[in-house]
């Protein structure tokens, strides 16, 4: 029996410490991005209206050139949960796009925007942002959750634990990202993007964007502005998640603890 | 235990459907007075948690589809369509993916328990086999379900599983060529496995019928693994005393998921499956979801194809031999110290091919999959000699002894 | 006690997770989104003639009515008719007709183009024959009630708002 036991334990830990060194190796050249804190983080967050705005205008002054944002819909940006313009603001910025629609002859047409409409796309299709871009800029509507960074054991467990949540990996990557340029005379070198050569130059640098509420119009302020907005554009539904969450934790403790009773209480003489 | 139940109806009219229809004395003598042994412990909980948990996938996958566009160009559009636009759509949507896993979490713990107490053991072979038919069913469900978003890992996942068919000789690329239908993964595959994905859990519901059948008739195994010799000392009623406690247990299990899909609801998928997806672009690492990884990486373990796919398989098939590779009189491992033993490195195994299958097939990942496939199989080699061998601990007599060594009470009075 | 504080606990909470899936199946904010009211320029709809819109997938029938037309319709007040309604009941300005372009038997959209208006010079339903007049009002055929009035209204004496 013990034999047996101490044969087990040894081809585990062998195979174990083979693993361990290799570790290291697997991670990769590119930089782990900073663990920032986010107004929306943990079980309770909640977005930051003016950030959200902020982040918007960075993103359609900066990244709109070349990014889509087709998933969203103009609506979104005045509903609860989000930016939370006006109505009258959205309905100005819709008509200054132009959508794509047909008359009565059956002719493409352009038109002004309205509130239900998409983000159009930049480019008709993948081939022509290729041919304009030298790459394909991808879509922005979902970068917040199609990107992330590896934390490794055992830090993957802790970052699911209550009261050490930590389900930003994208914003802070993103957010990285965009200060990552540390090479000034690489402009395709980038100190967190997985390869460290990204096909985008540096978009953002101090003062590129004019905040008009006071915010410092420094390239930390802008990249973690635009992070939140995306974090927004990929997750709009997330307070109204939270919000429901803590409601339906809540209740279920009490049923559980009520249960727990009304068991014990059927059980009573039969253990 | 089965037979003509003795529920007789208190109304004329139930009396009058009884007799034509015996469906509430069915639910009487199966969920209602059936013997259920005293000295169950929680373990015991996760079957009623697992038909939940189906039941829960269901209901959320069929409003799924009420919303879903099975089309390669409008998939991942349309999801992103529930998760933003449909009334608490981003709510079913991510009941219906962190269920998924949470459904195998129950799986996992449920098997576990089976193979810790003998629950595989005589008379309990054919409940053990349709246990692992529903495993099987289950995972080439979960499979296609991982397919329907169109990301770049639903897309890619695909690709690499439905590559592995090639491996089979003379007949494999026919059979690749047949199941993608096309040269490639593409609308075809994608709006079979919408089709098959929609189908199977209720082939799945189907077996867990025969289950509970099986399972009925020949009655539960409990922690100490002796049978009821006395159902008035041995057993109690399933209700009110299995589903009092079966609904504690769906609570407890309710609040692990809530605490996923409200607090941290990507945190079990893979960031690249919010890509859409491109056959032209192949992801960093290919990963499947967390349940497969053991399985991956046993799969990569084998450097040929074809040895990969027999032993990735063999992995799962080898569970329906159990209750003939473990030939041990004794049922639970509570009173078989060496089985215990055997059973925890096991499982330590089994977590450890998991992490391996989330990391590159390279350098000594490699090696140390291949030590862990071979102790996998290696279990069932030991256990095949060891139950013939091992020395056990006597076991008490009755349940009731069982109980009463506990410091329990005798059974209460019951009809 | 403790068995119904439990029970009505579970009743509740299986009532909560319930209403997610009835509301589901409920227009969603796309839906509703595009079904936001249309505007319509006027100037560009002569005298005489019947401008089709779609709105909420239905076909909108604009009539610019010829005063011939809004005589016969407001004459016919006083007539026999399947669903009695005076004219000035079913129009805001006597020359614009806003009515909904679907046959109130069975769904078809009936016809409005010249030769095909039917005896009261309104609109032919081809599928089972309902003639409607120039207010938009069932005359003859199985047709049991007038063609529905959506909600509109006049943003200026150029531009209709449907919706």
């Amino acid at each position: 029996m013990n034999r047996l036991k101490t044969i087990a334990l040894a081809a585990v830990l062998a195979a174990g410490a083979l693993a361990m060194p290799l570790a290291a190796q697997a991670a990769g050249p590119a930089e782990k991005p900073e663990k920032l804190s986010w107004s929306f983080a943990g079980m309770f967050g909640k977005y930051d209206r003016a950030q959200l705005q902020r982040g918007f205008q960075v993103y359609r002054e900066t990244c709109q050139s070349c990014h889509s944002i087709n998933r969203l819909s103009f609506r979104n940006l005045m509903e609860k949960g989000g930016p939370e313009f006006s109505e009258a603001q959205i309905r100005a910025l819709a008509a200054e796009y132009e959508i794509d629609d047909i008359n009565e002859s059956g002719e493409s047409v352009k038109r002004k925007g309205r509130l239900a409409d998409r983000f159009p796309k930049i480019y008709p299709n993948d081939e022509a942002a290729k041919a304009a871009q030298g790459a394909i800029p991808p879509d922005l509507s979902v970068m917040a959750k199609a990107r992330g960074y590896e934390r490794g054991f055992p830090w993957f467990i802790i970052d699911m634990l209550p009261g050490f949540t930590y389900q930003e990996h994208g914003v802070d990557y993103i957010a990285a990202l965009l200060k990552g340029y540390t090479k000034p005379d690489e402009d395709k070198w980038n100190a967190y993007f997985p390869g460290n050569v990204i096909g985008m130059a540096k978009p953002l640098e101090d003062g590129r964007v004019e905040y008009t509420d006071g915010s410092p119009k420094t390239l930390q302020q802008y990249s973690r502005d635009v992070a939140a907005f995306l974090m927004w554009a990929a997750e709009p539904k997330m307070e109204e998640r939270k919000k429901t969450g803590l409601r339906v934790m809540i209740f279920l403790f009490l049923l559980a603890g009520l249960l727990y009773f009304t068991k014990k209480k059927v059980w009573a003489g039969a253990h | 235990m089965s037979g003509p139940s003795t529920y007789v109806p208190k109304s004329a009219l139930g009396r009058w459907f009884e007799s034509r229809l015996p469906i509430m004395g069915l639910v009487h003598s199966s969920f209602i007075v059936y013997p259920t042994p005293r000295n169950l412990n929680y373990w015991w909980t996760f079957g009623g948690i697992l038909s939940f948990m189906l039941v829960a996938q269901i209901i959320t996958g069929i409003v799924l589809a009420m919303h879903y566009t099975p089309h390669t160009s409008m998939a991942f559009q349309s999801v992103e369509h529930i998760m933003r636009d449909v009334n608490w759509g981003w709510f079913i949507r991510y009941a219906h993916a962190n269920g998924a896993s949470m459904f195998f979490v129950a799986v996992y713990i449920h098997m576990s328990r089976g193979l810790y107490y003998g629950s595989y053991k005589a008379p309990r072979e054919v409940l053990w086999i349709l246990g692992v038919i529903i495993f099987l069913l289950m995972m080439a469900t979960a499979f296609m379900g991982y397919v329907l978003p169109w990301g770049q890992m639903s897309f890619w996942g695909a690709k690499v599983i439905t590559n592995l068919f090639s491996a089979i000789p003379y007949v494999g690329d026919s059979i690749t060529v047949w199941l993608w239908g096309g040269y490639n993964v593409d609308n075809p595959t994608l709006n079979r496995f919408f089709s098959l994905h929609y189908l199977l859990p209720f082939m799945i519901a189907g077996v867990v019928v025969l289950h509970v059948w099986a399972l009925h008739v020949v009655g539960q195994n409990n922690p100490d693994g002796i049978d009821i010799k006395d159902v008035k000392r041995d057993s109690l009623p399933f209700t009110p005393y299995a589903t009092i406690k079966d609904s504690f247990a769906i609570v407890c299990f309710l609040i692990l998921f809530a605490w996923f899909l409200f607090y941290l609801p990507n945190a079990l998928g893979h960031a690249d499956n919010y890509i859409d997806a491109n056959p032209l672009v192949t992801p960093a690492h290919i990963v499947p979801e967390w349940y497969f990884l053991p399985f991956y990486a046993i799969l990569r373990a084998i450097p040929s194809k074809l040895g990969g796919v027999i032993a990735m398989f063999g992995s799962i098939a080898i569970l329906a031999f159990l209750p003939w590779i473990d030939r041990s009189k004794v049922r639970s491992a509570k009173y078989r110290p060496a089985f215990r033993t055997l059973f925890w490195a096991f499982v330590v195994v089994c977590i450890g091919l998991g992490y391996l299958g989330s990391k590159p097939a390279e350098g000594g990942y490699v090696i140390a999959s291949q030590l862990l496939t071979a102790a996998y199989f290696g279990f069932f080699v030991v256990l095949f000699f060891l139950s013939a061998f091992e020395k056990t601990k006597p076991v008490p007599a009755t349940i009731a002894d069982a109980v009463l060594a506990k410091g329990g009470a005798p059974a209460p009075a019951h009809s | 006690m403790l068995f119904i504080a439990t029970g009505a606990a579970a009743a509740v909470g299986t009532g909560a997770t319930i209403w997610p899936f009835i509301s589901q199946m409920s227009p969603d904010a796309a839906t509703i989104a595009a079904g936001a009211p249309v505007e319509v320029d006027l100037s560009a709809i002569q005298e005489g003639a019947i401008v089709t819109v779609k709105w909420r997938g239905n076909p909108i029938f604009i009539r610019h009515r010829t005063a011939k037309e809004i005589e016969a319709a407001q004459k016919d007040d006083s007539a026999r008719l399947p669903d009695p309604e005076p004219d000035a009941k079913r129009v805001q300005r006597p020359q614009w007709l806003v009515v909904t372009g679907v046959c109130t038997h069975l769904g078809c959209v009936p016809l409005g183009t010249a030769g095909n208006r039917g005896s009261y010079d309104g609109w032919f339903c081809p599928c089972h024959g309902s003639v409607f007049d120039t207010s938009g009002r069932i005359r003859q055929g199985p047709a049991p009630k007038n063609l529905p009035v959506p909600k509109y209204s006049f943003a200026s004496d150029t531009k209709l708002v449907i919706g």
